[in-house]
This record gives structure tokens, sequence and C-alpha cells, in this order.
């Protein structure tokens, strides 16, 4: 068996955070889509912060974890709300018909 | 009051265009005030110099000044300058009070005013110049105005045509006048009149070299003041722009002939004549021109039919005989019969202004007739006109004429000879045309079909006023100024103002010579009056058989469409070939157009770029987050 360390929860949370930017960009489809993707990669970026508190016996770190994830709680909720008040104006969430900056 | 003859005028201008938010009367009434009041003033400066031998240079102002090099404004009464002012002076208020009467109908009588004041002041300056500078700008104030006025009437393309052809005639002479004044200021170092004259004996003999060729100093000065008063004098080659200018309405036309415009060309050889009597190369180049010119407008007029351009013609015709008077070395006469022509023509003018306004602008004189009891007054005034112009025994062009062709005699040269014989065949053919006109317009059957004869009547106060002034300097302005002007102590009058170095001894003179031409004239009247009333049948007749001549003389010698071909349609093509392939193909498509068309497109592309979509601005940010990172990182 091997040992699993802090490199492998390391690449784990990278895996995580590529997974989520990657969700940004090739996601077309669907808002909310990309606010889970958001999510993935605050997730991955708890990840190393336990990781590491873990490693360096220091409690600081996963302490701030709860803070993020309140944080990311209070995001997800406006997110939603964003996008229900968004529907509710255009009727689509789809990501495509969403150019209004367009130059 | 020197200084108000000179700038009344101007400030007629001013005035006269400013009160256009007063009203037309305001602007008529200042403008023709002004002017009259300097008329008045230049007759009491020219009685002053006659009688107190009052004369002097003005200095104004100080306008150039470069090392030994000076130039000023200033005013220069002399006997030949005085005299000019009376001419321009009186006919310009002449004309001012006619014009009230002629343009009652145009709607832009303030800025017509104020033109004709503005031509006024331009020939005033260029008279009492006292060098060849202050000269120049007036030379070009004439020409500007004139072009103002001969298209007035600026929506009538033709007038607008005629305007630039003016304008551009003039400039070849200009071109020429200006080359003279170079030369002048190279060798002589000096613009000023009194230094350059008094210099002027000391280089007759100078040989320069011009563009590879050995010539004479003088005379080449001389020759290119020729060119510049041939263009303003509207001379052989250069006389076209002389009967388009019947464009413009009448009263500048009388102003341009009369007065302000052509006599400028007469007044700069007679001015120089200093220069001029240096060189008889060039002499006998201005009289050649000149009894040219002299024969080959009385031609053309005879079969023109446009009233004004027969006028026009003949006025061309008689400043050929000015010029060959002068050529012949007798500027005095030169500048009488200028004097005297003053009178007659802008009386010719006018009087052909008021048939013109009566008839409703009705120029062609096939379409007149029989008009001498509807309008007598103008009728009379015509008659006097022509009977001036044609050298009518004891009336003005009479003195003046007669005596041009005797001092041409007299100067005793081949050229002379031939200038005479010319000088006798164009007074003929001057009266035979001047009473075509009389007879086609006066008398005969009433030939119009657009205005009934009884709505014809005469013209008012402010047009037969004029007229009837005109009348008087017609019938008297000869015998009276002959024995001042060219009589036996002309000498003492001109004083220095005119050089002439040769000796005219009026011993030599044949009977004959005096004779025949006031004959001539006398005997073309019932001629005439057989030609053109009597018997047209055989008018008719002649010009079928000499269908070519008539041709010939009916389109002026081709000379129109010559320079089109020679000069306008090249250079039109040199002019269409810059503009199409040079400007719009070259500099404007990849100057301006070029960069505005370059800027479009990489902005089209760079507005490409934002798509609106959220992941592609979130994708550039990752990007461009992660090569500064990696950036800092190898850093």
């Amino acid at each position: 068996m091997i040992e699993i360390g802090l490199g492998h929860y390391l690449t784990f949370g990278a895996i995580i955070f590529s997974i989520g930017t990657l969700g940004i960009f090739l996601n077309r489809k669907n808002v909310i889509v990309i606010l889970m993707s958001v999510e993935l990669i605050l997730l991955a970026v708890n990840i190393n912060l336990v990781s590491f508190s873990i490693y360096l016996q220091d409690i600081t770190g996963q302490i701030f974890t709860m803070l993020i994830l309140t944080v990311a709680a209070a995001e997800a909720a406006i997110g939603l709300a964003i996008i229900v008040s968004y529907y509710r104006n255009r009727g689509s969430v789809r990501v495509e018909e969403i150019n209004e900056m367009k130059g | 009051m020197e200084y108000a003859v000179i700038f009344l005028p101007l400030l007629g201008t001013i005035i006269g265009y400013l009160s256009k938010y007063f009203g037309d009367i305001a602007s008529q009434l200042l403008t023709t005030l002004t002017v009259c009041v300097a008329a008045i003033l230049s007759l009491v400066i020219f009685y002053n110099g006659l009688v107190y031998d009052n004369y002097g240079n003005y200095i104004i102002f100080e306008w150039i000044k470069s090392g030994d090099f000076q130039i000023n404004w200033s005013i220069n009464i002399d006997p030949l300058s005085s005299i000019m002012l009376v001419v321009v002076t009186l006919v310009s208020a002449l004309v001012h009070i006619y014009s009230i009467g002629y343009m009652s109908h145009d709607p832009f009588k303030p800025r017509f005013m104020s033109y004709l004041s503005l031509f006024t002041f331009a020939m005033l300056v260029l008279v009492v110049s006292d060098n060849f500078i202050q000269l120049f700008f007036g030379w070009e104030g004439v020409g500007l105005s004139s072009y103002l006025l001969i298209g007035f009437w600026y929506k009538k393309e033709s007038a607008n045509k005629a305007a630039i052809k003016a304008f551009l005639i003039n400039r070849i002479g200009d071109f020429g006048l200006a080359i003279g004044i170079f030369l002048i200021f190279f060798y002589f170092g000096t613009l000023n009149y009194n230094e350059v004259f008094q210099l002027a004996s000391n280089f007759s003999e100078k040989e320069i070299n011009f563009l590879g060729l050995e010539a004479n100093l003088i005379t080449l000065i001389s020759l290119f003041l020729f060119i510049g008063a041939m263009g303003k004098s509207a001379q052989f080659f250069l006389h076209t722009w002389l009967p388009d200018a019947m464009e413009g309405p009448t009263p500048v036309s009388a102003l341009i002939h009369a007065a302000t415009m052509v006599t400028a060309g007469v007044f700069l050889v007679v001015r120089c004549s200093p220069i001029f009597e240096y060189s008889q190369f060039a002499l006998n180049i201005v009289t050649i021109i000149g009894m040219t010119t002299a024969f080959f407008a009385a031609t053309v007029a005879i079969v023109q039919n446009d009233i004004k351009k027969i006028i026009a013609y003949s006025t061309c015709s008689q400043l050929g005989y000015m010029f060959f008077a002068a050529g012949v070395g007798a500027y005095n006469v030169a500048m009488f019969h200028l004097f005297t022509h003053a009178f007659f023509k802008a009386l010719l003018f006018l009087g052909s202004g008021s048939v013109i306004h009566s008839m409703n602008d009705e120029q062609d004189i096939r379409n007149m007739g029989d008009l001498w009891k509807k309008m007598p007054f103008t009728w009379i005034a015509m008659i006097v006109g022509t009977l001036a112009l044609t050298g009518f025994p004891l009336l003005s062009g009479y003195y003046s004429k007669d005596a041009i062709i005797e001092y041409a005699y007299l100067s005793q040269s081949s050229i002379g000879y031939i200038a005479t014989a010319v000088g006798i065949i164009t007074a003929l053919l001057t009266a035979i045309y001047s009473w075509r006109l009389i007879f086609k317009t006066f008398h005969g059957k009433f030939n119009n079909k657009n205005i009934s004869k009884s709505k014809i009547k005469e013209s008012g106060l402010s047009i037969t006023i004029p007229l009837g002034i005109l009348i008087l300097g017609s019938i008297f302005s000869g015998y009276i100024f002959k024995d001042l002007l060219i009589g036996k102590t002309n000498q003492e009058f001109w004083g220095s103002s005119i050089l002439i170095l040769k000796d005219f001894d009026h011993s030599l003179i044949p009977l004959w010579i005096l004779y025949i031409t006031p004959l001539i004239v006398v005997l073309a009247i019932p001629f005439s009056y057989y030609l053109f009333i009597k018997n047209q049948k055989y008018l008719d007749q002649l010009i079928f058989n000499n269908k070519k001549i008539y041709k010939f003389l009916l389109n002026k010698w081709y000379f129109d469409e010559a320079y089109e071909a020679i000069f306008v349609k090249p250079v039109q093509k040199l002019g269409s070939f810059f503009w199409k392939s040079g400007d719009q193909k070259t500099i404007d498509r990849y100057g301006p157009d070029g960069i505005s068309r370059l800027i479009r497109n990489i902005s089209y592309k760079v507005s490409k770029f934002q798509t609106g979509y959220l992941f592609d601005y979130a994708f550039v940010m990752l990007l461009g987050f992660s090569i500064l990172l990696t950036f800092l990182i190898i850093k």
C-alpha cells in the first residue's frame, strides 16, 4: 500500500481546480454549471488549505476553510438568486445567449 | 483732400456693405455720396494742379523698408495722376448714380454698390501710386473687383465662366507685369518711379542674359510691362476676356470700359514712358499690337449682334488706338484719347444699358428697332456717343482720334505710316459698326415679339441724369482740353510726368491726312443708312456671297476656339489627370482614405474579440493571470 501524503492531496486539489476552471470555459450550456464550477474551484482551495494545515500542524488553515465554506454558501445563494432573476427577465439561462457585452 | 479722394470710396465700400442691414436705400445713397464727393474733390485737385501748379507726393506711411529699399503707401499727385483721378472718379460717380436706377429690380443692391466702390478705390490706388509695388496692389485689386462684378449674377453659369476667364487672362498679364517689376528691382535696386526713371537712361545700352538670350534690359522690361498692360487693356491675344465680361450688369461694363479697368494698361505704358522711350523695339511692338487690335476689334464689331458686345469690341479697338499712339511716342495723345474715350464710352454703355433696361434685358439688336420715338433722350445720348466715338467733326472723339492718326504719320517711320493707314481704315469700320448699332436699335422696324412696343418707355431720372452729364462731356471735353493736353503748350502741363524724346514737327503733315478721317466718317453715315435701313437685301446678298468671311468675323477670328484647343483642353486634361490619378488614386488612396480604412479594419477585427461570452473573458483573464504568474516565478 502506498502511503497517502501531502503530494496526493495537492494533486487531488489541483485536479479539482482544473476541472472547475475547464468547467467554466468549456461549458456552453448552462449558467448553473458555471456556478457549480466556481464552487469546485473554491473546494479545491479548501482541500489545499486543509492539507497544509495538517501537514504544518497549524489549525489556522482549517478555521479558514470553515470561513470559506460559509462565504461559498452565501455566494452560491446570491449566485442562484441572480440566475433566478435573470431567468425571469430573459426566459433562459443558456450561456450561448448571454452575450450582451458583445462589442 | 487728397486722402479723402482715395479713401472715401473705400469708406463707401465698407459702409455700403455693412448698411445692408439698414436697407438698400441707405447703402445706395452712402456709396454714391462718397464717390460723388471724391469726384468733386478730384476736380478741385485737378484745378489746383492746373492753375496753381499744386502737385506733390503725400506719403501715407512706410510700407516696406529693407536696407536701401524703401516702399511707401503714397498719394502721388502729378498731372498724369490728377487727370486720371478726374476720369476715374467722375465716371464712377455717374455709374453709381446710374446703378440706383438700373439695378432697381436686383435683390443684392448693397453688395453691388459696395463692389463698385471697391473697384473705384482699387483703381485710384493704382493711379496715385509713386512706386511699382503699390501700382501692383491696385492692379490686382482692380482684377479682383472686376472678377466680383462680372460674376455678380453668380447664379448665371455664363457669368461665372466669364468672370473666371477675365481673372485667368488677367493673370497672364499680371505675370508679365510681375516679371517686369522683378527685372526693374533686380537691376535698378529700387521701385520708386522717380529713381527708376532717372536711372533708365543709364541702362539703355545694357545687355543682359535672359533665358539664354542676349537682350537689351530696357527692351525686356518694357516688353514685360507691356504684357501686363495688354492683359488689363484687352489687347490682341489677351483680349478674349473683354467681350465675355459683358455678362456683368451694364453699369459694370461702363465702369470697366470707361474708367477703371482697361485704362490701367494705357496708364501703365504712359506712366512708364521714361522707360519705353529708351527702347524703340518695344515701342514698335506696342504700335503693332495696338494697330492689330484696333483693326481686329473693329472688323469683329461689324457683325456682332449683341448690343453690348459691339460696344465692347469698339472699346478694344479704341484701346488699340491709344496703344499705337503711345507706341509712336505720343503719350499725351494716348492720354487725351483715354480722357475723351472715357466720356463717350461711358455714355454709349449707359445708353445701351438704358435700352436694355427698357426692353426687359433684351440685348440682341436684331430684336430691337424703331425705338427712337419711345426713348428720345436715350436716342440723343446714343447719337452723341456714336458721333463722338466715330470722330465726327467738333465732337470730342474727333480731336483725339485725328490727333492719333496725325501723330502716327508724324513719327515718320514705316510702322508709323502703316499705323496711319490702319487708323484711317479702322475709323471707317468704327463709323460703320457704330451706325449699324444706331440704325438697328433705334430705326427700321420694331422686331421684338416678347414685349409690345407700347410698353417701352424712357428710363427714369437716375439713368438720364448721368447720360445728360456724359453728353456734355462727350461733346465738349475734346474741344476744351485739346489745347491743354496735346496743344502747343502741352509740355508745360505734363511737366515731368511724361517723357517724350521725339520731336514732332507739325509742319510736315500733308493736308489730306487731316481731312480724310472726318470726311470718311461723315460719309459713312449715309452709307450705313443705305446698307442697314434702305437696302437690306443688298446686305443679305453681301453676307451670302461672303459667307466664309462673315462666319470668320462672327466667330471673332476663331480666337476662343483656338485658345480652347491649344490651351484650355490640354490644361484641362492635365488637370483632370492630376486630379483623378494624382490626387484621388495616389494621395487620397494611401493618405487620408487609406489610414482611415486601415483603422476601420483593425478596429473591426478588435471588436470581434469582444464576443460577449462570459467564458471567453474568464479564459483571457486566466491566461493573463497565468502568464503574469509564470513571469514572476521565472524572474
